[in-house]
């Protein structure tokens, strides 16, 4: 009984712990963003609660003096556009390079994803140069453009481990059922790669929200920033940091993926769990 | 329903020889039984056959008419999967119903030709599940259902009861030779169990390193082997072989009986020495040795023999069979 009760004391406590320590930065952001400055910058005040009375004055700067609105929506079509360029190429390139390339398939993967590999802080020099030639700074295309060479890589790199998952047992059914290897990838593979698919959408736009570098060096113009350099640039002024709006702009940009990955991780494990029916 | 014909077929992969010339004929109707140790070429002849695998060198003909180089889907085949590969995301009966979706019929077509294979194979009420929710045996008969909806010419079966608990296998066995003589359908069926074999087999072809060893009926083979790997692969426990004077001689363990019961004039007598006896239900395995040979004599429980004892043991002469110790052919037929 005893012993019962510390392994259940153990795992909650264990749980809350970690329930905490996730949680914590969001409780920051949602109280510093709702806090009168001079409580936030007061070091004898309690950082936890409310030591005045709450403010929208963060919010009112963030929302109708920024362009905020506008960086969470440059963010948002850059976002959906990666997305769509990452699925369109990485989708074929790890189907092909799990199934039909033999011994250099797994060669060549490894090869894409060590392209992954070399950091951005290297690769915005050369790459500014092309962008320029290419008349794309200030522009969002430039990060539509730019982007893909990491999410790609990444994205194939995910999806061949999927797609080797799928026995290929199931695929040479299809052929002997029917069909053509094109008509073999669209009626079953596809359908079975789901859950591999929505799982490269989520990582996809989830680098694109966090990207900043390549941002940072392709865009001044306010109108074409995303939300990760937009709030650096425009609420960081010289040496004054607008705690608040930044702690707020921050907030209502990650609710979104938080949602994003919510509501369909259920659905990415249960989905890898349910596989494809072999255990017998 | 239709001939089949592999013209000396080969197929490498790199060095490796997985099927090394192979020429083969099968009836209209017949079912081929496939049989040989892992690695022995049978499964991959059968994907030959099915168009998986391209061959090296040679041809498959189905009814006088060139199959090599055609893909799958228009060979007219039909193949059962050891994992029996059902389709996890659709039910049982879109599973089934999947080679006529693809091959474009109406919807009543599709729904009477599911229900027929349904029906014929006893799934009918399983017909809205998922492949995930039915057990294996269940599993099976809806993989043989796919495969014969679309009426195949051919039909190749890799194993497919490999995967079927003990118990479940001996019936699913006996249905399986009634389909097959139902629908007619000329067979291919590999596996690596000769009792699966020989129950189901019109005749068996014996594989191995990529070469078929001999083709015959059942008692053919096990009567008859070709040669010492036929007849050590064929046959449980194995058969007993003696080297004497530059030949193997051969025989069945249960040729090998206490004298006192062979009373035939046509025999041969061995002093065994018995080493050791297992009891096995309804039978009795005694090892032993002839000289330097260890032998296995399979005797039906009435007999009362004694571990450690030296007792004449007989065969007739009419079941021994003699092979050359170097190529391991038969000689003397």
């Amino acid at each position: 009984m005893l012993k019962r009760i510390l392994t259940k004391g153990g795992f909650y406590g264990a749980l809350s712990l970690f329930v905490v320590f996730s949680a914590m930065p969001f409780y920051i952001m949602l109280i510093t963003m709702f806090k009168r400055n001079h409580d936030l910058l007061n070091p004898n005040n309690n950082p936890f609660i409310f030591n005045e009375p709450p403010t929208l004055q963060h919010l009112n700067l963030l929302l109708f003096q920024t362009q905020y609105p506008v960086f969470l929506l440059n963010t948002l079509l850059v976002g959906l556009m990666v997305v769509i360029i990452t699925v369109l190429l990485s989708v074929p390139a790890a189907y092909s390079l799990a199934r039909l390339a033999g011994d250099w398939g797994g060669i060549v993967g490894v090869g894409i994803f060590l392209t992954y590999l070399v950091p951005p802080t290297l690769l915005f020099i050369p790459l500014s140069r092309i962008i320029a030639d290419l008349g794309l700074q200030d522009s969002l295309w430039a990060l539509v453009l730019i982007y893909p060479t990491f999410t790609v890589p990444f994205c194939t790199w995910l999806l061949m481990s999927f797609f080797k998952s799928i026995p290929r047992d199931i695929e040479e059914q299809a052929l002997i059922d029917g069909c053509s290897r094109l008509g073999a990838f669209f009626r079953i593979i596809l359908p079975l790669s789901v859950p591999g698919i929505i799982t490269v959408i989520v990582f996809a736009f989830t680098l694109v929200v966090n990207e900043y570098i390549y941002a940072l060096a392709f865009i001044q113009e306010s109108g074409s920033k995303t939300v990760s350099i937009g709030l650096t640039t425009e609420l960081i002024r010289g040496d004054v940091f607008y705690w608040g709006a930044l702690m707020g702009g921050a907030l209502l940009a990650s609710i979104p993926v938080a949602v994003l990955y919510t509501l369909f991780l259920d659905r990415i494990i249960s989905g890898l769990n349910m596989g494809t029916g072999s255990h017998s | 329903m239709a001939r089949v014909r592999f013209n000396d077929l080969k197929k490498h992969f790199g060095a490796v020889r997985a099927v090394d010339g192979v020429d083969l004929e099968i009836a209209d109707g017949e079912f081929l039984v496939l049989l040989g140790p892992s690695g022995s070429g049978k499964t991959t002849l059968m994907r030959l056959c099915a168009g998986l695998e391209e061959p090296t060198a040679g041809s498959i003909y189905i009814d006088d008419q060139s199959v090599t180089g055609v893909v799958p889907r228009k060979r007219g085949i039909a193949m059962v999967f050891q994992s029996y590969a059902l389709y996890p995301h659709m039910t049982v009966f879109k599973n089934i119903a999947f080679p006529l979706t693809v091959e474009g019929l109406s919807r009543q077509e599709i729904r009477s030709k599911v229900e027929w294979a349904a029906n014929l194979l006893g799934i009918g009420h399983l017909l809205e599940r998922k492949p995930a929710l039915i057990s294996g045996g269940e599993r099976q008969r809806v993989a043989i259902a796919r495969a014969l909806v679309r009426r195949p010419r051919v039909l190749l079966m890799d194993e497919p009861l490999s995967n079927l608990d003990a118990k479940v296998r001996h019936t699913a066995r006996d249905e399986l030779k009634k389909f097959q003589r139902e629908i007619g359908v000329t067979t291919i069926y590999v596996t690596h169990d000769q009792v699966e074999a020989m129950g189901l087999g019109d005749r068996i072809a014996v594989m191995n390193e990529g070469k078929i060893r001999q083709i015959g009926s059942p008692d053919e083979i096990y009567q008859e082997p070709a040669d010492t790997f036929v007849a050590g692969f064929v046959g449980l426990p194995p058969m007993n072989f003696m080297e004497e004077n530059g030949t193997l001689t051969a025989f069945r363990p249960e040729s090998f009986l206490p004298a006192s019961l062979i009373d035939d004039h046509e025999r041969r007598i061995f002093n065994f020495r018995i080493e050791r006896i297992e009891h096995l239900g309804s039978y009795l395995l005694v090892y032993g040795k002839v000289g330097d040979a260890l032998l296995i004599a399979n005797l039906s429980l009435r007999h009362e023999v004694k571990e450690g004892a030296e007792i004449p043991f007989a065969v007739r002469m009419a079941d021994i069979r003699y092979y050359d110790p170097a190529s391991g052919r038969r000689i003397g037929k």
